[in-house]
């Protein structure tokens, strides 16, 4: 237990002396798993709409698969775009393995059924609420799908710090597809990793410590968001 | 009001953007792949034998770290443009199959078997490999595996086959073959407080020892040998040969040889430099 | 204003019905009604709760597709082309935005201009007294505000006919009078005007028609006056003496003493 305590107070120290090869890899981390989280957003969300408010044949098979889909691990993920981007493989030639943008897209194919189903149930939700009123009013199809999304902004940007939280967590996709090369796709969650096969358990711990509290501080801003906003306009 | 929202959004979406689009993810710098192996990355040598070569040549050099066999595999694919692993057999059979060129034997460590202070098997102090390995396997001790198709891993093979053992057949539930790096399977065997077969360097630098300790050294046949090679260009027309080489060739010169040997922890040297010209 | 804009030829009005069936598991709850509804009156739809009007409205409405039977406007609506009719519902569904936006939003989708919008919004706030509270979150107001609100979006689209579905049902008697007042401002504009309720006092003070619906069935068709003194079918008469229970039973009915001493 005293080297969990250990953790804490090395944490603040690290956090407090700026180490630059600290500031390195949490924003490392941040850049991929951010960028990762808007394309998610930008091809999730009106798939999710899309699907919410759509009526084709097959779209209750698409709707379970976009859900199952949401638990995939993310070491299967690394390893089929690993398989992907190898040079002994189809998108080989571009060069893309062992690095940042590789991570990138390891971490985008992670979370985009997560942001995609959870936009559906949302907006698929409000679907039912506003469905007869903006018939009414002769919002369809695609029209009705964007009011929806924009009605319901604050449920998405939770669905979005969620799909945010998966991806800074995650090690098994990162880490293949990365390579956890030093100074250049070494991330927290990597990092993490190599500090506790170095058996420096106490600084894999401080930065388990930092990761947590990231993630923790999202999640909780996402809570007071959705709070807040719902005092505010209902 | 809608407008004044819609642009608090655009903002966030434009703040997300600008840390999206800054530094690593758009750097451009010389760079040469390396896949290497776990134990040679977890000894600390590369953070030690880099930046003279860095600094040298201006060339950066990345390193995976994976298990040799997963290191091999790599540059077969050809996703790597150096190979720097420690498992003869596989390397020769590398380059027998084209995929490796100019393969250079650049240093050597030993093995040694790290075992509990405990030693329910009694072989402390000893300096014979292969009668060490019976005995652990008469107590029947937890012995950790790496069982990984590294080059550390077909070494504990080799030795269990020369010690007159089949411990494919013969294995018992204390054989444990945990499928991992170097560092993770000492963190697995200080954890079960058993017997693992480690490189030195790696164990010099672990931090999580717990109740180990060096057990078995100094054996002869507890040699390791690392040897470096090119990725085979004509199999793989993107692989830097120009840099690789510069590389491979830098490693067995005389100024990479001396930092080879001048990286020590708490004053005691892990790698020993022995290339030698044909 | 509406029937300024619409010559007859261009209204969508009359709305025709015939033998409208609504089905849903064997249960026929619209029973093949048929009908037409004119421009110009008010047109109550009464009935007992479970005869069936919000499903007629809805159907009327093209909220709902009827199983069987023809439902035809004068005209079909013509894609891009502005809604010729509005629907307020029993409970309100209001968007995320200010109570202007809501307006604004209303007559964006009916290709309004964007300078014209915002004036158009105001002049409709202002016909219901809403104006103070124009920038407000509209889904913070009270209920019967929400309902004002409801009404002011659906008069902006300036509509020839309006569809109201209880629309007091859950308001207090002070904004149920609010409402009242306006839809009766409404109809003064030049909409026709279709209102269900099950309140009588309600049909008797808005309605200029009666349709009395019953178990899904249309039982009469008769001006205000002429149903409350003299109701041609019995269960009208069991209605509006307040006999009727709520959830209805053929049974319940014929047992009635009222039934049994007429046959």
């Amino acid at each position: 237990m005293d080297v969990v305590l250990e953790a804490f107070g090395q944490a603040a120290r690290l956090i407090g002396s700026f180490d630059q090869k600290l500031v390195e890899i949490v924003l490392l981390s941040l850049q991929v798993s951010l960028s990762a989280v808007a394309i998610a957003t930008v091809v999730g969300l009106p798939i999710g709409a899309g699907l919410a408010v759509g009526k084709f044949p097959g779209r209750q098979a698409l709707v379970v698969m976009l859900n199952a889909m949401m638990g995939l691990p993310p070491v299967v993920v690394g390893l089929l775009v690993y398989l992907l981007l190898s040079r002994a493989g189809p998108l080989g030639e571009f060069g893309i393995l062992f690095t940042p943008s590789a991570m990138v897209i390891a971490q985008t194919v992670l979370i985009l059924p997560i942001i995609a189903a959870l936009t559906r149930q949302a907006v698929e939700d409000a679907w039912h609420e506003y469905r007869e009123q903006l018939t009414s009013l002769g919002a369809r199809g695609w029209r009705a799908a964007l009011t929806l999304v924009w009605d319901i902004r604050f449920s998405l940007i939770t669905a979005v710090l969620a799909g945010l939280g998966r991806a800074a967590a995650e090690v098994g996709a990162v880490i293949i597809v990365g390579g956890n090369i030093d100074g250049v796709t070494r991330v927290m969650t990597t990092t993490i990793a190599l500090e506790t096969s170095k058996g420096d358990l106490p600084l894999a711990l401080s930065l388990g410590v930092i990761l947590v509290t990231l993630v923790v501080l999202l999640n909780a801003s996402a809570q007071s968001l959705k709070q807040l906003t719902e005092r505010r306009y209902g | 009001m809608a407008v004044p929202q819609r642009r608090r959004f655009l903002l966030a979406g434009a703040a997300l953007a600008s840390i999206v689009t800054t530094s690593p993810l758009a750097a451009r710098e010389e760079y040469i792949t390396v896949a290497s192996t776990t134990s040679t990355q977890s000894s600390g040598l590369f953070e030690h034998l880099l930046p003279k070569f860095e600094n040298e040549t201006g060339i950066k050099v990345r390193v995976i770290a994976v298990g040799t066999g997963q290191a091999l595999d790599m540059g077969r694919r050809g996703d790597a443009d150096v190979v720097f692993v420690h498992d003869k057999t596989a390397e020769e059979k590398f380059v027998a199959q084209g995929y490796g060129v100019g393969r250079k034997e650049v240093m050597y460590n030993d093995f040694v078997i790290i075992g509990p202070k405990t030693d329910p098997a009694k072989i402390t102090g000893g300096n014979d490999v292969l009668a060490a390995l019976k005995k652990i396997k008469a107590t029947q001790a937890p012995f950790v595996s790496r069982a990984d198709k590294s080059g550390t891993h077909a070494a504990e093979l080799r030795y269990w086959k020369a010690a007159g053992i089949d411990i494919g057949k013969d294995k018992g539930p204390w054989y444990k073959e945990t499928g991992s790096g170097m560092g993770a399977a000492l963190n697995t065997a200080s954890g079960l407080n058993g017997y693992i077969f480690s490189d030195r360097g790696t164990w010099l630098n672990f931090k999580n020892r717990g109740d180990l300790g060096i057990l078995v050294e100094g054996d002869k046949r507890l040699f390791n040998q690392y040897g470096i090679m090119l990725v085979n260009p004509a199999k793989h027309a993107h692989v830097k040969k120009t840099y690789g080489e510069l590389f491979v060739n830098w490693v067995a010169s005389p100024v990479g040889q001396r930092a080879i040997a001048d990286y020590k922890i708490n004053g005691e040297q892990l790698f020993f430099p022995n290339y030698r010209p044909q | 204003m509406a029937e300024a804009v619409a010559s007859l030829a261009n209204s969508v009005l009359p709305l025709r019905l015939e033998q409208v069936s609504f089905v849903i598991n064997g249960r026929a709850i619209i029973d093949r009604v048929s009908l037409s509804v004119e421009a110009g009156s008010r047109t109550i739809i009464l009935g007992p709760n479970g005869a069936g009007k919000s499903v007629l409205m809805r159907l009327c409405h093209g909220l709902l597709a009827p199983t069987s039977g023809r439902l035809a406007w004068n005209r079909p609506e013509r894609p891009g082309e502005r809604r010729r009719q509005a629907m307020v519902f029993q409970k309100q569904v209001m968007l995320r935005r200010s109570v202007l936006g809501n307006i604004t939003y209303a007559l964006k989708l009916a290709g309004v201009s964007s300078a014209e919008r915002k004036h158009q919004a105001w002049a409709a706030l202002e016909r219901v007294g809403l104006t103070h509270l124009a920038k407000h979150s509209a889904r913070v107001l009270s209920g019967g505000e929400q309902q004002r609100l409801a009404l002011a979006r659906a008069w902006a689209l300036q509509p020839e006919v309006l569809f109201l579905d209880e629309p007091t049902a859950s308001l207090d008697p002070g904004a149920a009078a609010e409402v009242e007042r306006i839809i009766e401002a409404i109809h003064g504009a030049g909409t026709k005007i279709v209102m269900s309720t099950h309140n009588l006092g309600q049909a008797r003070r808005l309605g200029d028609e009666v349709l009395f619906l019953h178990q899904g069935q249309l039982k009469e068709r008769t001006g205000v006056g002429q149903f409350f003194t003299t109701p041609s079918s019995a269960e009208a008469e069991a209605f509006i003496k307040g006999e009727l229970p709520w959830l209805y039973h053929n049974d319940a009915v014929s047992s009635l003493p009222a039934q049994r001493s007429r046959r």
